[in-house]
């Protein structure tokens, strides 16, 4: 098992030409054996792009098709549209890796989501996508890091230190269900939370890696999730341990500002929930590798 | 992008907010010459995008043309918490009957917009927040819906603002959230916003926050892009397109993405390094940008240990040992530079830096050992 997306999940990529970065990262994901079944673009339905057949709507491709997620790569001016059209279409799982979309856009996007399509689950934007090793993978991890087989799951804010934490437990020769990238945006369309209690659910899934970030509440949320909702053990780490407060260090929404969000108060509502704190990406591997060989048979 | 005060004032008076006439200037005379035209009394007030000003006699009233000079010679060149003066803004003194607060932003939490309203204006008010946080009234947003005049006018009412002030506050909150909204703002904050004497209601202050990623349908903006108040590396580095924020440690550290730069920080910290700066080359870097990342970090005599720590996802890790080796052959550099790339494209790139590998460039394997070898190189060389 794995989460949101397996090898029967069909894949819709929208805006595609033969030079857009949806081809590239499509023709990867492809490579990697995802089922990418369609592409859009309103001036070129009816041709075929690499093999994949291209339609002019999601709602045309849906039909032919029966895609049944959707991988956004479009610029930040288009991607608020895109993502309601595929919701409109009636696809359940949006992957939007675009960066820099407007932070009053993806509020408007994420109000119309919960209000008019509720059935519609967004990943992003920006953020690395999702992979469930060996089945299914949407967006642009490399895709070869990561070890089918489980049973660890994984959850990151942050794109780059997820594919280290991948990394670090397929050096270890830990195999992974399901990694989620939810992004650092402002607003991003799946928290910590949803995907915590999707591997909570999941019964392959047997320990679950957090990595988190300075800035925000999601993390001290995640934290009573996990102390309530989750019995299956959890390994977090925060980046950003020796960020200075009151600096914006990049984009990605991690912000200090006072004493809330900073790492040091979410490590310690982790700790408080029963979570292994761990203070470097290598670090949270090993912990891991010490929880799964604890696991019982 | 943080607005100055007469810059957000400005904005605010797009969209209908009051606000006291006034003239931003550089110099004394300018100053003298603005309040004539304004008439005084006036308020002189420096333009630095930090707060406490007030305290640290960064706002003078001045009731005439002496006291304008008088005003201007000590505030101008004035170092407020490491920000030094070069511009004021002169504006016509306004009468207070009653100081509030009101602001808009995100809650990142419940995801929608959340304006907070205050009739205890005027002071800190994260002091109120936890001395007395009922003093506060919150309304969530749904940026669907948006803010009427009827809703405003209840949030106010909550807020203990007096019934007398109530239409001239809710008018000014339904015109600060189309500030917000309309204005891709991620903070529209005005404390004091204050009921004058005759019944009228004005913002005081400006606090705006500009989203760069919104930056594209606002050309508006363009004049108000400051980049001459950064220090020139943090300056050198956003014309390059970098993400760069200077420490004060000893090994430079180049990364991809904002979390991963973040983690390499803390890393380098933990095995007893410091390091000299967060800098993030963002995703889907090329050679070049790499080779600017180099270039900017070099520019610090700080620097005696390079870290470059790339995993590959976007970003193609080969971009990024091509451009390493360009930077070596345009940029001279002294500080041994120590990578760590994995991700997409690992293999090509480690077959390029093999080639180019010296005393100043080495590979390794793990994101601990290169910041142990960085870190080591870092001390060897103080």
């Amino acid at each position: 098992m794995s989460i949101f997306v397996d090898s029967t999940t069909k894949v819709v990529v929208q805006g595609i030409s033969p030079t857009s970065q949806g081809l590239y990262h499509a023709l990867r994901n492809r490579a990697y054996g995802t089922n990418v079944v369609a592409g859009t673009n309103p001036r070129r339905g009816g041709e075929v792009i690499e093999g994949i057949p291209v339609f002019a709507s999601v709602a045309e491709a849906v039909e032919a098709t029966g895609a049944n997620a959707s991988f956004i790569a479009v610029p930040p001016a288009g991607a608020p549209a895109a993502i309601l059209e595929a919701a409109e279409a009636g696809v359940p799982f949006v992957v939007c890796i675009t960066e820099f979309i407007p932070a009053h856009d993806e509020a408007r996007v994420y109000a119309t989501l919960r209000r008019n399509y509720p059935g519609t689950r967004l990943l992003g934007p920006n953020c690395p996508g999702i992979i469930s090793a060996g089945k299914a993978n949407i967006g642009i991890t490399a895709g070869e890091i990561a070890l089918a087989g489980g049973p660890v799951g994984l959850v990151s804010r942050s794109g780059t230190v997820f594919y280290q934490a991948i990394y670090e437990l397929t050096q270890k020769g830990i195999g992974q269900t399901t990694g989620v990238g939810i992004g650092g945006d402002p607003v991003p369309g799946t928290g910590f939370v949803d995907c915590l209690a999707a591997f909570q659910a999941d019964p392959e899934t047997r320990a679950v890696i957090m990595i988190g970030e300075i800035g925000g509440t999601e993390e001290e949320r995640a934290a009573e999730f996990i102390a309530t909702e989750m019995d299956k053990p959890v390994v977090c780490y925060i980046a950003g341990v020796t960020a200075p407060p009151g600096r914006k260090m990049g984009h990605a929404g991690a912000i200090v500002s006072g004493t809330s969000g900073t790492a040091a108060a979410k490590m310690a509502a982790l700790e408080r929930a029963g979570a292994l704190v761990a203070h470097n990406p290598t670090q949270a591997g090993e912990m891991m590798a010490e929880v799964v060989a604890g696991l019982p048979a | 992008m943080d607005l100055y005060e007469y810059q957000g004032k400005q904005y605010f008076a797009r969209f209908g907010v009051p606000v006291s006439p006034g003239e931003a200037v550089d110099t004394v005379e300018d100053a003298l010459g603005a309040a004539e035209r304004l008439g005084y009394p006036v308020v002189v007030k420096a333009q630095v995008r930090v707060g406490g000003r007030g305290k640290a006699g960064g706002v003078r009233l001045a009731a005439d043309a002496a006291a304008t000079r008088a005003a201007a010679e000590a505030i101008l060149g004035l170092d407020i918490k490491g920000h030094v003066v070069r511009r004021l803004w002169v504006e016509r003194a306004t009468d207070i009957a009653a100081e509030y607060y009101a602001s808009f932003t995100l809650d990142r939490t419940n995801k929608t917009h959340l304006c907070m309203v205050s009739a205890e204006g005027g002071v800190e008010i994260e002091q109120v927040a936890a001395e007395n946080p009922e003093a506060i009234a919150r309304l969530a947003i749904d940026p669907l819906d948006g803010l009427d005049l009827e809703a405003a006018r209840a949030l106010a009412s909550r807020a203990q603002i007096p019934t007398a002030a109530l239409d001239g506050v809710a008018q000014v909150l339904v015109d600060l959230y189309r500030c917000y909204e309309q204005g891709d703002a991620d903070l529209v904050e005005v404390n004091p916003l204050v009921l004058t004497p005759d019944g009228r209601v004005h913002a005081l202050d400006a606090k705006v926050t500009l989203d760069d990623s919104a930056a594209f349908r606002h050309p508006e903006w363009e004049p108000w892009r400051d980049l001459e108040s950064l220090e020139p590396r943090e300056r050198l580095a956003r014309e390059r397109g970098l993400q760069y924020v200077g420490l004060d440690g000893d090994v430079g550290i180049i990364a991809n993405g904002a979390g991963l730069a973040m983690s390499t920080c803390d890393v380098v910290e933990q095995v007893g390094g410091k390091p000299a700066n967060f800098l993030d080359i963002g995703g889907g870097a090329s050679a070049d940008v790499m080779a600017s990342a180099l270039e900017v970090i070099t520019t610090d005599e700080k620097v005696r240990a390079i870290l470059v720590n790339v995993f590959g996802g976007i970003t193609r890790c080969d971009e990024v040992a091509r451009g390493i080796v360009q930077a070596l052959g345009r940029v001279h550099i002294t500080a041994p530079i120590v990578v760590r790339l994995d991700g997409t494209n690992a293999e090509e790139a480690r077959a390029i830096l093999a080639e180019h590998a010296s005393e100043t460039l080495q590979a390794l394997p793990t994101m601990l050992e290169a910041a142990r070898r960085a870190s080591e190189l870092a001390k060897e060389a103080r």
